[in-house]
């Protein structure tokens, strides 16, 4: 006896919606939003619109964070003070994407990754973008290592909107 | 502190597409497990339900939606939901119903049906990030999996054909699970190769090595020894169960390692007085959407040292007739991946394994107790369930 025995469903096709073989009834959800950026983040994002990366730091935990917030998760206790980091850092890890939030292919791939920022605490960093770094994943995976330092390049000044798009991406650094 | 036993599992068939709606899905799991239970829905007097994002499908108080489907009309009925860990959580959740003393028995109901989103579910998954400093980048659930990947292989030189061997082991299991969605495996002489010249998604995750998007259902009934004692004269108990959540500030933790998944197990080895879980755990179910997964979670789950899956995976340890056998249903990669009901199909799998009913999929060693583990939300959540007999 092997189980699950007689288990049932009825697998359809793409094509079985198409050809109208089993009926569907559609909808689309109309929903837009507006979010408060919040204390911590409306600061953070008041600095990149200067060119400055912001982070908060606990005493208590001796830990200097990005993105910054208000409170310290790990005591539960208000940050200390809010200080500038630099906006060079270590890549910690990337990756090489063939498609877009909504999984549409992208002929040009995208190189996430996560970036350590000098200032912070080991370890500490956020998602951003990689770019100067090729247009193909042999010529990225020669460029990019782990561990490589990078920089950010900004938006011109006049364009930022204070938003974490005002950095363009991160780009590779001369050590 | 009541003792509580597994009497009986079901499931739907795992589908890309289901003509079933969730509520059909959930019926069809549920009709199963009481089934094989022996008992009726007026014999269950409660039911715990899990169902991923109401986003999905489109329905709000999805879980409302599903209770007739899940047998909870009439009943004391609870929903919980971890993302992707939900799937274990679900008997965790429907354990504290009867461990409590409250309830002597519990329907358990996991349903996920996510070919409704169109084109594609993945554009519902974006909601899941940072809407400030994650979404305007245009992230995608592959870009973070890979970024965890990619972590996990660069700390251990973990080269990409050994992660390739984990697609392969599981997708050649689930050809043995009569429920795999169609098309799952390519074929059964799948190699290593094959899933290395499968497509780049997001680089280092190959398309072989992601599991599908997919419709279905299953579901488990829960009972007090009281009642078990009566049912049946081979009852599964639920010996330890855990789960542990870590920061959503995802990129301020290494993602080598995830220890929010060690500390779940930690939580239920101590509860089933476990101390050597790599000579106590005989059979295990890791979450393994994607192929590093399994490894990373070998790991977690303190079976293999940090960074020593891999070779074990090499030696052939974690095949159906190794000294540890993983994945023996297939897992996600091998039968397929509706998000809150694949934990379930895994602690499933354990409660056929330790009945010796897996049939095709039996594993080789005798198994006394086994382990199923999910895993979800920004990389921060381990939900664990040792069952044993
Ligand atoms: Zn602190």
């Amino acid at each position: 006896m092997m189980k699950p025995q007689n288990a049932r469903g009825v697998p359809l096709k793409d094509e079985d919606l198409k050809v109208g073989k089993v009926l569907t009834t559609e909808w689309r959800v109309k929903a837009d939003y507006a979010w408060d950026c919040g204390i911590a983040i409306g600061r953070y994002f008041d600095g990149l619109k200067e060119g400055k990366i912001l982070a908060t730091r606990c005493r208590r935990c001796r830990r200097t964070v990005v993105p910054p917030r208000i409170f310290c998760e790990w005591c539960f206790k208000p940050m200390d003070e809010w200080v500038e980091v630099r906006d060079t850092g270590r890549v910690n890890t990337f990756s090489v994407s063939y498609f877009s939030w909504d999984m549409t292919p992208l002929e040009k791939p995208e190189v996430p990754a996560v970036v350590e920022i000098d200032g912070c605490s080991p370890g500490v960093g956020f998602m951003h973008l990689l770019g100067e770094v090729g247009d193909n994943l042999d010529e990225i995976l020669r460029r990019v290592k782990v561990g490589m330092k990078v920089r950010a390049v900004w938006k011109p000044a006049d364009q930022r909107t204070g938003a974490i798009t005002d950095i363009l991406y991160f780009k590779p650094e001369e050590e | 502190m009541e003792r509580v036993a597994v009497l009986g599992a079901g499931m739907t068939r795992f589908m890309r597409r289901a003509q079933e709606t969730g509520k059909e899905l959930a019926w069809e799991a549920a009709r199963m497990a009481l089934d094989e239970a022996g008992l009726t829905l007026k014999d269950v007097e409660c039911v715990a339900l899990v169902s991923a994002p109401d986003a999905f499908d489109g329905v709000h108080m999805k879980g409302e939606y599903l209770a007739d489907g899940a047998g909870a009309t009439r009943k004391p009925f609870m929903r919980s939901f971890v993302g992707g860990g939900s799937g274990v959580f679900a008997i965790i959740h429907g354990w504290y119903h009867v461990a409590s003393g409250h309830f002597d028995t519990c329907l358990v109901v996991a349903e996920e049906k996510m070919s409704s989103t169109m084109p594609h579910p993945q554009a519902a998954f974006n909601t899941i990030y940072d809407q400030f400093t994650e979404r305007p980048l245009g992230v995608n659930l592959l870009w973070i999996f890979a970024l965890e990947m990619n972590r996990y292989m660069q700390v251990h030189k973990i080269p990409l054909e050994t992660i390739a061997q984990v697609s392969v082991k599981n997708k050649l299991n689930g050809l043995d699970h009569p429920c795999h969605q169609e098309g799952i495996t390519p074929g059964p002489d799948l190699t290593v190769k094959d899933v290395l010249d499968s497509e780049i998604m997001v680089w280092p995750v190959h398309r072989l090595m992601v599991s599908p998007v997919t419709d279905g259902a299953a579901a488990l009934v829960l009972a007090s020894e009281r009642v078990a004692k009566r049912m049946t004269d081979k009852p599964v108990w639920i010996e330890g169960v855990g789960w542990h959540l870590d920061s959503s500030y995802w990129t301020n933790r290494d993602l080598y390692y995830p220890k929010y998944v060690e500390y779940a197990a930690r939580m239920a080895y101590r509860m089933a007085g476990i101390t050597d879980p790599r000579k106590e755990i005989h059979v295990v179910e890791p979450y393994d959407p994607f192929a590093y997964k399994e490894l990373h979670h070998l790991e977690g789950l303190l079976l293999a040292d940090k960074g020593e899956a891999p070779r074990l995976l090499e030696k052939g340890v974690f095949n159906r007739d190794g000294e540890l056998p993983s994945c023996p249903s297939g897992g996600l990669l091998g039968v397929g991946n509706p998000i809150a009901a694949a934990g379930t199909m895994k602690v499933a799998e354990i409660f056929w394994q330790l009945r010796g009913e897996a049939g095709a999929r039996q594993v080789a060693r005798p198994v006394k107790r086994g382990l199923a583990q999910a895993w979800g939300d920004l990389m921060q959540v381990g939900t664990v369930v040792v069952l044993g007999r």
